[in-house]
């Protein structure tokens, strides 16, 4: 320090002139300046990880700097505004329907549709509106479908009716290939991979002992004329945990995150606190246009919740926005084309159950699920219809309890049968409530391959009598490497249940394969039972028209029905666990046998026994001494 | 006269500031890494071990406020507590007891959860030495000029730390682990906290250089929890931990305080056990080290006056390529459930296996017992 400090006066003496001419507070704001530069920067980079506030900001200025330039150069850019606007499209809307239990079913979609082609190894750089990231793993691993969900919770059919975009519990995937894959497994694995990345999920668990090839189920929900089941791959998780490490990409995905729009009342506390809770994200290719000769690529992020009347602490039947999700509404998403909530009113038509407030002038009818329902509907593009407070706050207030629920046409249910640990029954009923058609149902079922399945014993029955399948595809497991597959399509008979039964036997793993808490169970994959469920009202065909989005999942081709896919409960069970604690014990026990045993034996017979004298005290000692010196005998 | 004496104070107060100025210039300088990396994990599972991801889940927190992105942090967590089916706040994790802080937050990323979390996962994040499809988010990219924190709790003993229930490991493999660490030069200074049951015989085995570990025990003594909650019903954090967050709630980005200050967190009147640290294997003085040396994150702005032209937006060349085939096949939605094509679905076509060894062996035995009984000599009759 010392010589620093003569080096300095050194230099200060000789450049104190200069010193003098400049400014002396100049240099003080330099070496300031230095400071805040670094401290802010690390607030700075903890703030630009949410990039969500980025694409609007940046939006918003990246426009105005376009008008600039095609003032500027009217030939070439004078096309680029319109023509880029023209391609994206972003839609958000909110569904609301009233449960008859009491509970509250809240169903947010935000579809993004682009007007490109990532199919033909198009290579796409500019991205807007859809997100980068599925965008790229889309072109990288030649993806035509890719739907993934991840829900925590079981959808209850009987009281709540069929959900807009079904899903079973845990965490699914299934994605179309296109016709380009050569090795369509090896695309399979690098694809979990790179999405347990992007959406924190341990979906790298997924290999070839829980992938399926339906060869039946799982058409393509987008447009297309060759399905070839070689190139679809399914594959579902039903242990996987869903919170907020997984809710917090999903919201990133979004044009606005989770900053204006709708997405503003994705909080996670009030989430998962809750009977119910869904997030799926669904890539396909639509038609552009009703003369479908070219394809768009959509995108919908549908989150399905329902909430509990008394869970959440009510004592009366009241909902509202701000019970249900802790937040209002101040404003749409500024990069939505339209963003409307919905309300389900039909069975409210002269307000004598609930009553909505504040009120809203506009109505909307739709075709869904094979019945027509009447919406209130609040358009968020609108200013009016935020008031005079500049803030949305939806109320339902319950003023009857009565009516009845329209009892779903199909529904399912699965349970295991048996007792011990050796053997057991799998029990699959289907229900068909409709009083006099009847219509066909696809079931698949997917065991893993250590419930060794017997399939001479597997039985349908409806009514009592036997119900063959008209169609049966099974592919036997293999150990430790794949599961049982089971599809079968089966005719329904009216207003009966069908039952299908088959026994299995529990093998045993070996001690490796044990997961951590193996007394916990075993988780075996929900069933899924596609449908086409005849409807009471004719269904809507043109699917290009002006729907809102929540009728607009499913394509439908003929009027009388729908499709549906309902997912049954997973099964949880036991597989004989060893005690793991028994190789500690058996070495504990064997080395004390042979330590006792063998140390015993060799001690009996290599042992020799010897007269030791005492040791005399230390007196004695000493006097010994004494004596030894004087040349006495020792005592 | 009056000149020489303002001469005098002016020329003392610039050299003052320039040596001011050279102060903050070498300390700026004198760290010598680039960036920050943090790896957090939490080896419990089961409900009853939710103190030990609450303690992950603040130095999570702690790191996060100070400026490392979610890019430069894995964070391991061997159970689920947040959403579990027990937690009566369904999505929250908190550190002290009224429920006052919740670590979870609302914009977390946990790159390996549940059974991912085992001790070959964890030595590979630190060797690198992952699978090709592994995601970035799951790897740990640092280069010879990162600072590195380690955090790691659970339940431990002398020289091992169990992991999930199931397996262990020693202290010696990790030592190993920072040895192969800094073969590879994937760290230039190391920091390393343990907060465990006899946490600093984690320690005692590390011979690689720059490495700076703390932990919340000695060997022989027990790592204790802070308190209880009796919403949620179980222990909410460990003291050392606990302690250790309220240090850090105080440090803020561009804060002075160095390792000295960290070494007393916690003394032996609040945390029950004795706290140790070595820092023989490292090279500075921690005097001079700042916690915001490992817990912060390093940017290093240049502030530049330059103007830089940017160039013609891409254009879009293939927008005539699909007009000019758009008079091509025209597409449609797939049926659902085309039943009729379903109930006449040709089987698939398997590829042809050569037969497999049951059927090789049946096969050889009859063809054995047709020699045997016929002889080969009546053979050319047939054929």
């Amino acid at each position: 320090m010392a010589a620093h400090r003569c080096s300095h006066l050194g230099c200060v003496l000789l450049l104190f002139l200069s010193i003098i001419l400049v400014t002396p507070s100049q240099e003080t704001n330099v070496g300031n300046e230095q400071h805040p530069g670094v401290a802010d920067d690390p607030r700075a980079g903890a703030e630009t990880k949410q990039t969500a506030e980025e694409p609007a900001a940046d939006e918003r200025r990246w426009e105005e700097t376009e008008v600039k330039e095609s003032q500027q150069q009217v030939s070439d850019t004078a096309e680029l505004p319109p023509k880029l606007q023209a391609k994206e499209d972003f839609q958000e809307e909110l569904v609301i329907r009233p449960l008859h239990s009491g509970d509250i079913y809240a169903s947010f979609q935000f579809r993004t549709v682009w007007e490109t082609d990532f199919m033909k190894g198009n290579k796409v750089s500019h991205y807007r509106l859809f997100p980068k990231s599925l965008g790229q793993v889309i072109s990288k691993f030649s993806v035509r479908e890719l739907h993934i969900s991840f829900t925590q919770g079981y959808w209850r059919t009987m009281q709540w009716g069929q959900p807009f975009i079904p899903s079973p519990p845990g965490a699914e995937l299934w994605v179309w290939f296109q016709d380009s894959v050569t090795d369509v497994d090896a695309t399979w694995k690098e694809l979990t991979n790179v999405l347990s990345g992007i959406f924190c999920a341990s979906l790298n668990f997924i290999d070839s002992t829980n992938t399926l090839q339906p060869s039946a189920s799982f058409k393509p929900l987008g447009i297309g004329n060759v399905t070839d089941h070689r190139f679809l791959r399914y594959a579902t998780l039903p242990r996987e945990i869903v919170c907020t490490e997984n809710l917090t990409p999903w919201k990133k995905l979004l044009p606005c995150g989770s900053k204006a729009g709708l997405a503003v009342m994705l909080k996670s506390e009030k989430l998962f606190h809750s009977s119910f809770h869904s997030q799926s994200v669904h890539i396909r290719p639509v038609c552009q246009d009703w003369q479908c000769k070219s394809p768009s690529w959509e995108l919908r992020q549908a989150l399905n919740v329902v909430f509990d009347l008394h869970t959440s602490g009510q004592s009366k039947r009241e909902w509202s926005l701000f019970k249900m999700f802790s937040r209002t509404l101040t404003e749409a998403c500024p990069l939505a084309s339209s963003s409307k909530i919905y309300i389900d009113i039909t069975d409210n038509p002269q307000e004598e159950q609930f009553e909505l407030s504040p009120a809203t002038p506009l109505l909307s009818q739709a075709v869904v699920l094979g019945d027509r329902r009447t919406y209130s509907v609040y358009d968020l593009t609108q200013q009016v219809t935020f008031g005079t407070v500049r803030s949305l706050n939806l109320m339902i207030r319950w003023k009857s309890s009565e009516g009845d629920m329209l009892r779903p046409l199909l529904h399912a249910e699965r349970y295991v049968a048996g007792y011990g640990l050796q053997t057991g029954e799998i029990h699959t009923l289907m229900y068909n409530n409709h009083p006099f058609r009847s219509f066909p149902v696809l079931l698949l079922e997917s065991v893993p391959w250590y419930l060794r399945l017997y399939i001479h014993t597997l039985k349908v029955t409806s009514k009592g009598k036997d119900n063959n399948p008209s169609y049966i595809h099974y592919q036997p497991s293999k150990d430790r490497e794949r599961p049982h597959l089971l599809e079968m399509l089966l005719q329904l008979p009216p207003h009966s249940v069908t039952e299908v039964t088959v026994q299995f036997e529990r093998a045993l793993l070996k001690w490796t394969e044990y997961t951590p808490d193996p007394n916990h169970g075993f988780y075996v994959g929900s069933s899924v039972i596609s449908s086409l469920v005849p409807s009471t009202v004719a269904m809507d065909t043109n699917i290009t028209m002006e729907q809102p989005l929540f009728s607009s999942f499913f394509p439908c081709k003929e009027e009388s029905s729908y499709f549906v896919r309902v997912y049954t409960e997973p099964l949880l069970v036991n597989l004989p666990t060893p005690d793991f604690s028994m190789p500690y014990n058996v070495i504990c026990l064997t080395c004390t046998v042979v330590a006792v045993g063998y140390g015993s034996l060799y001690n009996l017979l290599t042992r020799s026994f010897q007269i030791e004298e005492p040791n005399p005290g230390l007196a004695k000692r000493l006097a010994n001494i004494i004596r030894r010196m004087r040349g006495v005998p020792p005592l | 006269m009056k000149i020489l004496i303002l001469f005098s104070l002016f020329a003392l107060y610039v050299f003052t500031d320039s040596v001011n100025v050279e102060n903050s210039a070498g300390q700026f300088f004198s760290s010598g890494h680039t960036n920050n990396w943090a790896v957090l994990v939490c080896t419990s599972r089961f409900w009853f071990n939710y103190r030990h991801v609450a303690n992950t889940l603040s130095v999570y927190r702690s790191v996060k406020r100070l400026g490392i992105p979610d890019s430069h942090i894995v964070l391991m967590l061997a159970d689920d507590m947040a959403c579990n089916h027990r937690n009566p706040k369904p999505a929250t994790v908190f550190s002290h007891k009224n429920m006052e802080l919740n670590v979870y937050g609302d914009d977390v990323e946990v790159d390996y959860r549940g059974y991912e979390v085992t001790v070959e996962n964890f030595l590979r994040v630190l060797t690198g030495r992952l699978p090709p499809s592994t995601p970035r988010s799951k790897r740990l990219l640092s280069d010879d000029r990162s600072n590195i924190l380690i955090y790691l709790t659970g339940h431990g003993g002398n020289g091992f730390l169990k992991f999930q229930d199931s397996e262990e490991i020693s202290n010696v493999e990790l030592a190993d682990a920072f040895e192969q660490m800094w073969q590879k030069r994937r760290y230039n200074e190391l920091l390393f906290i343990i907060d465990t049951c006899q946490g600093a015989s984690m320690y005692e085995r590390f011979y690689s250089p720059n490495i700076m570990a703390l932990a919340s025990s000695q060997v022989g003594e027990d790592s204790l929890s802070h308190q209880p909650d009796l919403a949620i019903g179980v222990h909410l954090m460990d003291r050392y931990t606990f302690y250790l967050l309220e240090f850090l709630e105080d440090i803020h980005p561009s804060s002075k305080t160095n390792m000295n200050d960290l070494f007393k967190v916690c003394p032996r009147s609040q945390c029950v056990s004795t706290p140790g640290h070595r820092t023989d294997l490292f090279l500075r003085n921690p005097g001079s080290v700042l916690i915001t040396d490992f817990f912060g994150s390093v940017r290093k702005v240049e502030i530049t006056t330059e103007v830089l032209n940017l160039t013609h937006p891409i254009q879009q060349a293939e927008e005539s390529a699909v007009n000019g085939e758009s008079h091509r096949e025209v597409y449609s939605y797939v049926d659902q459930l085309p039943v009729s094509e379903i109930i006449h679905q040709k089987p698939k076509q398997k590829d042809w296996h050569p037969p497999d060894g049951f059927i090789l062996g049946l096969w050889t035995l009859i063809l054995l017992v047709f020699f045997k009984t016929y002889g080969v000599k009546h053979l050319k009759h047939i054929f």
